[in-house]
């Protein structure tokens, strides 16, 4: 009968693949961000003196900020699956919920930075972007579509964690089967590594 | 029956977390103090090494790597040479490029 119930438990589970898979798929978010950043490099290396001048333009501290808080919400979700390892539910749930709420200010920081920039007349199309310089407007196109891209990123990983948090509440995700959480982790944690990159490159060279 | 929670060897405990996060906060801002100090072509330098070190310490310990069976870090290893190959080809082909 037990090994009946084992060989079951065998056929719908495999942790290890389960794993392996969403790495498969986050290769394949390093080849999207990593085409990105080919473009970047060149344009860059094409323009340098307009990059110089036009990440001068965008707030270091606002920067700064957002990295921390990202770093910071990788540390929670990290946190929140040790917390399910020791089989302490609460202390889990609630540092899935710091994540998200993290997520939420990090996406606000955000908004209130493309806005002042949009206020300032920067953006594609319009007068004084289409007045600049080429290598100042590759510069601002590659900022909305890098950002923006990792932004929805953000919003897409708010969401899973947030499914993910219900399957804990519901016991779906318990102590001792919980790899869905880690593959939501492993998401978050690569939407931070690509901030990481996207930090210094925009924001750090003046 | 212990097999199959072959995942309980995959437990970082939390304050070895906690340092990742210190160390990460601390390179960031060892990489905005960096930046305003113009190093020419090494300060891109610069800061590109520090945020690998930062990946490295996401990749390892926060995602895990460092737990996992041996096949998962060749896999990210290959996929990491691969962009680091197109990189080197990219700008072979660029840095040509600028002296025609």
């Amino acid at each position: 009968m037990s090994t009946q119930e084992q060989a079951v438990v065998h056929v719908h589970r495999d942790d290890i693949g389960s794993r392996m898979g969403m790495w498969l798929f986050l290769f394949t978010e390093l080849l999207l961000f990593g085409g990105l950043f080919f473009l970047y490099s060149v344009y860059r290396f094409m323009h340098q003196a307009d990059f110089h001048v036009a990440a001068k333009e965008l707030n270091v501290l606002v920067g700064t900020f957002n990295t921390a808080i990202l770093l910071t919400s990788s540390l929670t979700m990290a946190l929140s699956i040790t917390a399910l390892q020791r089989n302490n539910k609460k202390l889990s749930v609630f540092f899935q919920l710091c994540t998200i709420l993290l997520a939420v200010a990090f996406l606000v920081n955000k908004y209130f930075e493309w806005m002042t920039k949009i206020h300032h007349g920067i953006y594609p199309g319009s007068d004084e972007y289409l007045a600049m310089e080429s290598g100042r407007r590759l510069f601002f196109a590659l900022y909305y579509v890098m950002t923006g891209l990792h932004a929805l990123h953000v919003i897409i990983g708010m969401v899973l964690i947030s499914v993910m948090t219900r399957f804990t509440v519901r016991n779906v995700i318990t102590h001792d089967n919980y790899v869905k959480l880690e593959a939501a982790g492993l998401y978050w944690h690569l939407v931070d590594i690509i901030w990481i990159f996207l930090f210094p490159l925009f924001y750090l060279i003046t | 029956m212990d097999k199959h929670h072959s995942n309980i060897e995959h437990a970082h405990s939390y304050t070895i977390y906690i340092w990742v996060w210190i160390s990460l906060l601390a390179l960031t801002g060892v990489t905005v103090a960096v930046a305003g100090i113009n190093f020419g072509a090494f300060t891109i330098a610069a800061a590109l090494i520090i945020a690998s070190v930062k990946s490295y310490l996401v990749l390892t310990i926060f995602m895990h790597l460092r737990l996992e069976m041996k096949a998962f870090r060749v896999f990210v290893a290959v996929a990491l040479l691969f962009v680091i190959i197109s990189f080197t080809l990219l700008f072979a082909d660029y840095s040509f490029l600028s002296l025609r």
